[in-house]
C-alpha cells in the first residue's frame, strides 16, 4: 500500500518532536545529578502506571486513581465556575451601562493568580476542600464571562432587527436569536475556562495537600521520591490535552450545526 | 387624511469624528392599500428613511404618523422584508415562519399558528423545503421564505427594503412577478412602500414611484404615478407607453438629483402628485 508523503508526515512529526524532547531530557539528567532520566523515571513510576487504580495509602495510590480525585475537583470548580459565568458574561453583553460599570473589576479580577486566591477562600471557608473549588470557579471563570459578552456584542445587526419587527417579547428575544447565536462563542469560553480550571487544580491541591495529582506532586517532592515528579507532570500534560481536545470538538459539533 | 404621514422627517447620524446628515426635511403621504416605491441611487438614504417609518430608527426632526396616531417603535400589524434575508440560520423555513405568527397571533393554538406558516410557504411555492435550514436554501429561496414570513403574520403595512437587491436577475424578476400576484391576491388592502434602486422593479409593483435625491441630506423628488391596471407584467410594461412615460420620468429626476447643484436641495420641493401629465423637459436638470 503506498503510503503518501502527507501520511508519513503526520505520524513522523509529532512523533518526533517527542524523541527530541526525551533527548533534551536525558541529557539534561547526565548534567543534573538530581534529575532523574526518562529510563530511571519509567522504572520507579511502573508501578503506579501499571496498577493505577490501587490504593495503598492516603498519598500512595496508583495515578489513575489520583488524577480521578483531581478531574472530580475539576469538574466542580469548573462548574461551578461557568454556571456563574454564563449569565454574567450574557448580562454584560447585553447591557453596555453593566458592561462600563463592570469591564474594570474584571480586568482587575481577571490577572489574579490561584495563589492568591486560596488563601483568601481557606479564611472564608475554613476548609481546603472549597476553598479549592472557590479558586478554580473564580480563576476560570473569566474566559466565559469575556466570551459569552463578546458573543451577545457580535449578534448581527439584522436578527436584532428581525426581533423588533417580529415585536418579540423579551424571552423569546434570548431563547430564539441572544442564546443561538452566542452559544459557538460560550463553548469556546468554556474550553478556556477548562484549560484555566486544570492549571489552577494543581496549585491549590499542592497548597492544602489533598489527595489528587498536584497533591501528589508535593508530597514526593517533600519525600525526594523525584522521578515522580516527573510523572505527575506528564499525567497533569496529558489529562490537560485530553480536556482539550474534548472541548474542543463540542465546540466544533456546536459550530457545524 | 392619507393613511401613511410622514412630515419633515431629518435625520443625522454623528460618530465621534464627523456628523451625516442623511435625510432633510422628507415628506411623503401614503393611501391605505397603496403600494408606493422609494427609488433611488445606493446608499443615498432609503433605507435610513424605510427604518424610520417602520419605526425601527426614531427621527433628529419630523414625525411618522399611521392613521393619525403617532409611531413610537413598531406597530403591530406591520411586517418588513429586508434585502438580506434576515433569516434565523438555527430555525428551519417552517420555525422561521412559524415565530413571527407565534408573535402576531399569540392566542391561536400553535397547531393552528403552524397551519397557517405551511399555508404561507406554500403560498411562495416552498411547501416542501419547509424543513431546510437557510444554509441549504438558495437566496432567491430564502426571501420567499422571508416573504411568506412577512406575509403569514397578515399584515395591514408591508415595508420592502430592496427585496430583490441581493438576488441575481432572473431570480429577481420571477420573484418580482410573484410578489406581484401576491399583493393583489391578498383579501385585505396591504399598505406598502418599498425601496429599490430598479425602476423597472418599481413600475412592475407599485402605484406610485418616488423618486430619492441623491444623499447626503437627501430628500424626496416629484413623485409619479403609475396608471396601469394591476396585475403587470414585465412584457406588458416594454411595450405601455404610459410606463414609458413614467419610467422616463422617474430616470429624469434622479438623474437630475446628481446634476443639480447641492443648494438646490434645501429648497422645499412640491410633492403633489402630477401624475403622468408630461415628462419634465430637460431644462429643469
Amino acid at each position: 500500500m503506498p503510503t503518501s508523503a502527507r501520511d508519513i508526515g503526520r505520524l513522523f512529526l509529532p512523533l518526533s518532536g517527542v524523541v527530541l524532547i526525551g533527548v533534551i531530557w536525558f541529557a539534561a539528567s547526565q548534567s543534573v545529578p538530581d534529575l532523574p532520566s526518562p529510563i530511571k523515571t519509567w522504572n520507579e513510576s511502573k508501578s503506579y502506571v501499571l496498577q493505577p487504580f490501587d490504593k495503598r495509602g492516603e498519598m500512595d495510590q496508583g495515578i489513575g486513581r489520583l488524577a480521578y480525585y483531581s478531574l472530580v475537583r475539576v469538574s466542580k470548580g469548573f462548574l461551578l465556575g461557568i454556571a456563574l459565568a454564563t449569565p454574567l458574561g450574557l448580562l454584560l453583553g447585553m447591557s453596555p451601562t453593566l458592561h462600563r460599570m463592570l469591564d474594570p473589576v474584571i480586568q482587575i479580577l481577571r490577572p489574579i493568580s490561584p495563589l492568591a486566591w486560596l488563601p483568601l477562600g481557606l479564611v472564608v471557608f475554613r476548609k481546603s476542600e472549597p476553598a479549592a473549588l472557590f479558586a478554580i470557579a473564580v480563576c476560570s471563570m473569566w474566559p466565559t464571562v469575556i466570551n459569552s459578552a463578546a458573543g451577545v456584542r457580535a449578534i448581527p445587526h439584522d436578527y436584532w432587527n428581525v426581533a423588533t419587527v417580529l415585536r418579540l417579547s423579551r424571552f423569546t428575544t434570548f431563547t430564539t436569536i441572544v442564546l443561538p447565536a452566542t452559544l459557538p462563542y460560550i463553548f469556546t469560553g468554556y474550553r478556556l475556562s477548562l484549560g484555566i480550571a486544570w492549571l489552577v487544580i494543581v496549585a491549590s491541591e499542592m497548597l492544602t495537600g489533598t489527595p489528587g495529582i498536584g497533591g501528589f506532586l508535593w508530597q514526593e517532592y517533600n519525600s525526594l521520591i523525584y522521578a515522580h515528579i516527573l510523572l505527575a507532570i506528564i499525567t497533569i500534560g496529558l489529562i490537560g490535552f485530553g480536556l482539550d481536545r474534548l472541548m474542543g470538538l463540542a465546540e466544533s459539533r456546536l459550530r457545524a450545526a | 387624511m392619507a393613511f401613511i404621514d410622514v412630515c419633515s422627517v431629518s435625520k443625522t447620524f454623528t460618530t465621534d469624528r464627523a456628523a451625516r446628515h442623511v435625510l432633510d426635511d422628507v415628506t411623503l403621504s401614503v393611501d391605505q392599500g397603496e403600494f408606493v416605491s422609494i427609488v433611488g441611487f445606493m446608499g443615498c438614504g432609503k433605507s435610513t428613511l424605510l427604518s424610520i417609518v417602520a419605526g425601527l430608527l426614531p427621527p433628529d426632526e419630523g414625525e411618522v404618523r399611521f392613521g393619525g396616531e403617532l409611531v413610537r417603535g413598531v406597530r403591530p400589524k406591520t411586517a418588513m422584508v429586508f434585502q438580506n434575508y434576515s433569516l434565523l440560520p438555527w430555525l428551519t423555513a417552517l420555525e422561521n415562519v412559524q415565530l413571527a405568527v407565534a408573535s402576531a397571533s399569540p392566542k391561536w393554538p400553535r397547531e393552528r399558528q403552524a397551519d397557517q406558516a405551511r399555508r404561507y410557504l406554500g403560498k411562495v411555492g416552498l411547501g416542501n423545503a419547509s424543513h431546510r435550514r437557510p444554509i441549504q436554501l438558495s437566496g432567491g429561496m430564502q426571501q420567499r421564505v422571508a416573504i411568506a414570513r412577512a406575509l403569514a403574520t397578515e399584515p395591514d403595512v408591508l415595508f420592502l427594503d430592496d427585496p430583490f437587491g441581493a438576488l441575481d436577475a432572473l431570480t429577481r424578476a420571477n420573484l418580482q412577478q410573484e410578489l406581484a400576484q401576491l399583493c393583489s391576491a391578498e383579501e385585505r388592502p396591504v399598505t406598502t412602500i418599498m425601496i429599490t434602486n430598479s425602476v423597472d422593479e418599481a413600475l412592475l409593483l407599485s402605484d406610485r414611484i418616488v423618486p430619492m435625491t441623491h444623499g447626503p441630506r437627501a430628500t424626496l423628488g416629484r413623485p409619479a404615478a403609475v396608471a396601469i391596471p394591476k396585475p403587470r407584467t414585465r412584457a406588458l410594461l416594454m411595450h405601455d407607453e404610459d410606463a414609458m412615460r413614467s419610467r422616463a420620468h422617474v430616470v429624469e429626476s434622479l438623474t437630475a438629483s446628481v446634476r443639480r447643484p447641492r443648494r438646490a436641495h434645501l429648497e422645499p420641493q412640491p410633492v403633489d402628485d402630477i401624475g403622468l401629465s408630461g415628462v419634465p423637459s430637460r431644462s429643469e436638470a
